[in-house]
């Protein structure tokens, strides 16, 4: 880059340095703030400023109308929230149950999938059209598609338990069966994204190793927990991180099926449902903006350890 | 490579050369299997639409009649009940509209600055872009909410679009930054060479370079806001209603009309299933995008 510089300032003397090319010159040497400040303006304006300021609300009485005003309260409300054992704790429960078995069904079953995808065969083509549409679906209507799925009396689940011979089951409206169904609808939507980021790092694998255990005998199932895992735990973990993201933080699929407060016994309620619940439906400001940070400090947490695993496994 | 592993199947009783015999016993096994699991992924997967689909075409007495599940008079009722009597065609503009302009405003802002991040490799402002990927929405929507409340713009397209933009701009940013980064740095700096500022190298060299990388990271972002939910049922007004919000216009507490309802479900995904299908290779690239590096 530096090398560069020289002909052009060179070149620069003998043109007339109007006004313009002032500018010019000006624009070129501070490129790197003047291409990057309109996008962090804006993310300083619409995000940083307001996480600031729900920080502050976390900290005061904030509730009823926006324009009421508010007092200083400390951190009132974070004691308040956190000794709350009626709906914040068992909303972190459903919060990290609903990510963790979720996941884990979505890593296994990507897995599986991806590998065998992994080789071409005919008819590829099709199989992937079918894993791309569930994840551009708008998770709104796919859950309105499960409510009728779901449906205990007329809908296509319980019609199919019935040809085995199973009890019908009350699903979504279920106290006990409720959040279930609901990581089931998770999985459908989302493990086609696990199959994509893993079958991305799959097949930018270097087929040598798995070549090399091949000749030594190794068998298939050997293969894959001695040589293919390992080397894609990396790109495993990444899926986990990207996923588990917007898995803490589903809100549509959850609004979409059981309503406000996540159903009337509040069984499908996370600590997303319960913020926006909080926010949105009750206007308590200042107890959701503590629900909120606490909420923020849960997915930093998961986030912090899953990257220290990644740098750990990459090693 | 590819070709190798794929042909000894035919021709199994022949005489196995040496390349071959790497191939694990069980072949033809595993053949079956493989296409009987892949049978039942595609059948879990599409099964699920199909019945919304088939749904949204039978009148509300069809599809209480459990018999009626596939077989049935199909009519167009509900589609025009969605369309017509519910005015869903201005819902259609109004999600188009802020998906379209949310993601545009994304890109002139986004594309820069990606660029800027990857050649100065400037990390700590890459990283304070990508938190909004971290940042529960709700979490904004509340401090937006008091702002835009107080400014009497609850319910304007302005608001809207700035709410999807959050979800638009990292994106961009994080698609473009790793596309930029694969570019090589040697064109640009063989323009310098030959008397492009460094602002024209990337206006002339590198943009054009780059319309791929935009147009994956373009029909993300617009996907994206399309879907987008919990912005809408805060910011939108009667007005402005998005897609996703109106489609609650059919369940009500004492009951739901399932015909209309998933024909609207239907009206929805189908134009985002459309452009998925002709864009799928920009779309796994992008929902990858970096996923690999190390």
């Amino acid at each position: 880059m530096s090398v560069m510089t020289p002909p052009r300032s060179a070149a620069r003397p003998g043109r007339a340095s109007g006004p313009r090319e002032k500018f010019s010159d000006w624009a070129n040497a501070h490129r790197k703030w003047l291409f990057a400040a309109p996008a962090m303006l804006f993310v300083g304006i619409l995000i940083v400023f307001p996480l600031a300021w729900t920080l502050y609300l976390s900290l005061t009485d904030s509730q009823g109308s926006v324009r009421a005003a508010t007092e200083f309260i400390g951190f009132q409300n974070y004691i308040d929230v956190l000794t709350d054992t009626e709906r914040f704790w068992p909303a972190v429960g459903r919060t990290l149950a609903f990510t963790g078995v979720a996941l884990a069904f979505e890593v296994v079953l990507g897995m599986g999938i991806a590998l065998l995808l992994w080789r071409p065969f005919r008819g590829e083509k099709w199989v992937r059209v079918a894993i791309l549409l569930p994840l551009v679906a708008t998770p709104v209507a796919v859950g309105m598609m499960w409510r009728l799925i779901f449906d205990p009396n007329i809908g296509f689940a319980n019609q199919l338990l019935g040809m085995v011979g199973i009890p019908a089951q009350p699903w979504l409206s279920g106290q006990d069966t409720a959040l279930g169904t609901t990581i089931f609808m998770d999985i459908w939507q989302w493990t086609p994204m696990v199959v994509l980021i893993l079958l991305a790092g799959l097949t930018s694998l270097s087929d040598e190793p798995d070549e090399a255990a091949r000749v030594d005998g190794a068998n298939a199932f050997q293969r894959f927990f001695y040589i293919t895992l390992p080397l894609m735990m990396p790109t495993v973990i990444v899926a986990i991180l990207l996923r588990g993201i917007d898995a803490l933080k589903t809100f549509d699929i959850l609004y979409a099926t059981k309503g406000k407060g996540g159903g009337s016994f509040h069984e499908v309620e996370t600590l997303n449902v319960y913020a926006y619940g909080l926010s949105f439906d009750y206007n308590q400001y200042g107890v959701s903006s503590a629900v909120l940070i606490l909420f923020f400090m849960i997915i930093i947490g998961t986030m912090w350890l899953l990257t220290m695993r990644k740098k750990a496994v990459t090693k | 490579m590819t070709v190798l592993d794929e042909t000894p199947g035919a021709a199994t009783s022949a005489p196995v050369p040496a390349h071959r015999r790497r191939k694990p016993l069980g072949t033809r096994a595993y053949k079956v299997f493989r296409v009987a699991a892949l049978v039942l992924v595609v059948l879990f997967l599409l099964a699920p639409l199909a019945w919304m689909l088939l749904a949204s075409l039978k009148t509300n007495v069809d599809i209480y009649d459990t018999g009626k599940a596939l077989l049935f008079s199909p009519t167009m009722e509900n589609y025009a009940n969605v369309l017509q009597r519910n005015n869903y065609f201005v819902f259609i503009f109004n999600s188009f509209w802020v998906a379209f302009v949310s993601t545009a405003l994304s890109i002139v802002l986004g594309v820069p600055a990606a660029y800027a991040m990857s050649r100065f490799t400037m990390h700590r402002s890459a990283l304070v872009v990508l938190m909004a990927r971290v940042i529960p929405g709700v979490s904004l929507l509340v401090p937006w909410y008091y702002v835009f409340s107080n400014l009497r713009m609850v319910g304007k397209f302005e608001v809207l679009i700035l709410s999807h933009m959050f979800v638009a701009l990292p994106l961009i940013v994080y698609i473009m930054m790793s596309y930029f980064d694969s570019l090589p740095l040697e064109l640009e700096e063989s323009a310098q060479v030959d008397g492009l500022t460094p602002i024209g190298a990337f206006r002339r060299i590198t943009l054009p370079l780059s319309v791929a990388g935009m147009a994956t990271a373009g029909i993300l972002s617009f996907i994206f806001s399309w879907n987008n939910f919990m912005f809408a049922l805060v910011l939108s007004g009667a007005k402005t209603k998005t897609l996703p919000v109106a489609i609650f216009d059919f369940v009500s507490y004492a009951s739901i009309d399932w015909g209309g309802l998933m024909a609207a479900a239907t009206v929805v995904t189908i134009p985002i299933m459309i452009i998925a299908l002709f864009t799928q290779k920009y779309i796994v690239s992008g929902l990858t995008a970096g996923a690999t590096k190390g």
